[in-house]
């Protein structure tokens, strides 16, 4: 199972960002194998869209859970439509929010 | 003749100098409010409602059976209102722009468009003048194509444009095709400062333009300067008048109310047409 985290760096030390769309970056980490890979988001100053096109990225890069910290309504949709489940985490970096995760104690998104 | 009325700061005075530049013109004259967000010449017109029609814009709508997820609509859309995720797209009508873009790379054909209402086109009549305006519906974010649509509506020798404010897109598009653009300020930082950018969209459209400035008073060490040195010309001042205020206060028109500023109006009409 893939996980993306939106955050403002490239690695597992990196903060979260809390927002979606906006995100600098999207790290996708690989359950199985460790391995991390940061995708840069190209739509982070898009005039409109940033969210459904963040989706769009994320559901390409194989991840089925995102961890984010807000989520609008339209990535909202176009994230419900892909079955990809959403979890909120927020100040803290990625290597905690995934260890959140991983202990089940994230809060799970359901409505935007 | 077009004569547009614009300013980059809002509440300027655009609409009131709009209405009275129609009412000095003593002719047949129409007047279109392209202030889509928030028409409100008629307000002060109180017209009777003649004509109404809806405007739509076309939007895609993709025939599931025939989609095979490839995904080029979602690539191809400028405005990110469609995503793809190697299944049927997903489209946000809201974020559409109805440019028809992603029916034309379809290699599939699935997409075909429907029509989504935006807003309505209202025609009033008020003695001389006709006035035409676009009412935007709640939670449309497009108004340019309600704007062309109703700038569509113009005809006749003398056509009179009450600008949205601002520099952005309703604003191009309701200026685009005028003969003469008016820019109303007033002399605050406020209004300097919105007038420069409103002077570089009107330099960039490389349309004729002159500044009125309302709420004028004697001293004015901002507007004044500026057109100087810019070699823009002022085609008019409005006094900084409490009675003008109240008479807008109660929805009456600078010409009925204080008629005695009527010649104002006259000659900054008689500038434009020789000045265009």
């Amino acid at each position: 199972m893939k996980i993306a985290f939106s955050t403002t760096g490239k690695d597992l030390s990196a903060p979260m960002d809390p927002r979606f769309g906006r995100a600098a970056y999207f790290l996708i980490y690989d359950t199985e194998t460790k391995a991390t890979e940061a995708i840069k988001n190209a739509y982070a100053d898009a005039g409109q869209g940033a969210g459904i096109k963040a989706a769009e990225t994320i559901v390409k890069a194989g991840a089925s859970v995102l961890v984010t910290g807000d989520c609008g309504p339209k990535a909202f949709n176009a994230l419900k439509q892909a079955h990809v489940k959403i979890y909120s985490a927020k100040n803290v970096s990625v290597a905690e929010a995934l260890a959140s995760f991983e202990a089940e104690k994230l809060p799970e998104i359901t409505s935007a | 003749m077009k004569i547009a009325v614009a300013s980059g700061k809002g509440g300027t005075g655009k609409t009131t100098l709009a209405i009275n530049l129609a009412l000095a013109a003593k002719s047949p004259v129409l007047l279109l409010d392209c202030d889509v967000e928030a028409p409100n010449a008629h307000l002060f017109l109180r017209g009777d409602l003649k004509r109404q029609h809806i405007v739509t814009i076309p939007v895609p709508e993709v025939d599931e059976t025939k989609c095979d997820g490839c995904g080029m609509c979602s690539d191809f859309c400028a405005f990110n209102a469609i995503v793809s995720f190697g299944t049927v797209p997903v489209i946000s009508h809201e974020m559409c722009h109805g440019c028809g873009g992603c029916m034309r790379v379809c290699p599939q054909k699935a997409i075909h468009e429907i029509d989504k209402r935006i807003g309505v086109v209202e025609t009033f009549s008020c003695d001389t003048i006709t006035l035409v305006q676009g009412k935007l519906d709640i939670g449309v974010a497009l108004a340019p194509p309600l704007i062309r649509a109703v700038k569509e509506e113009a005809q006749g020798d003398l056509v009179i444009i009450d600008a949205p404010p601002g520099t952005s897109c309703p604003v191009i598009a309701t200026l685009r095709e005028a003969d003469f653009v008016v820019l109303v300020t007033e002399p605050t930082p406020f209004g300097l400062n919105d007038l420069r950018l409103a002077v570089d969209v009107v330099r960039e459209l490389s349309l004729p333009f002159g500044v009125v400035i309302n709420r004028a008073e004697k001293e004015d060490a901002l507007v004044r300067p500026y057109l100087e040195a810019e070699k823009i010309a002022l085609l008019a001042s409005i006094p900084d008048d409490r009675r003008i205020a109240e008479s807008y206060a109660k929805g009456q028109t600078i010409i009925d109310a204080l008629p005695e500023y009527e010649d104002v109006f006259t000659k900054l009409l008689q500038k434009i047409r020789e000045a265009a």
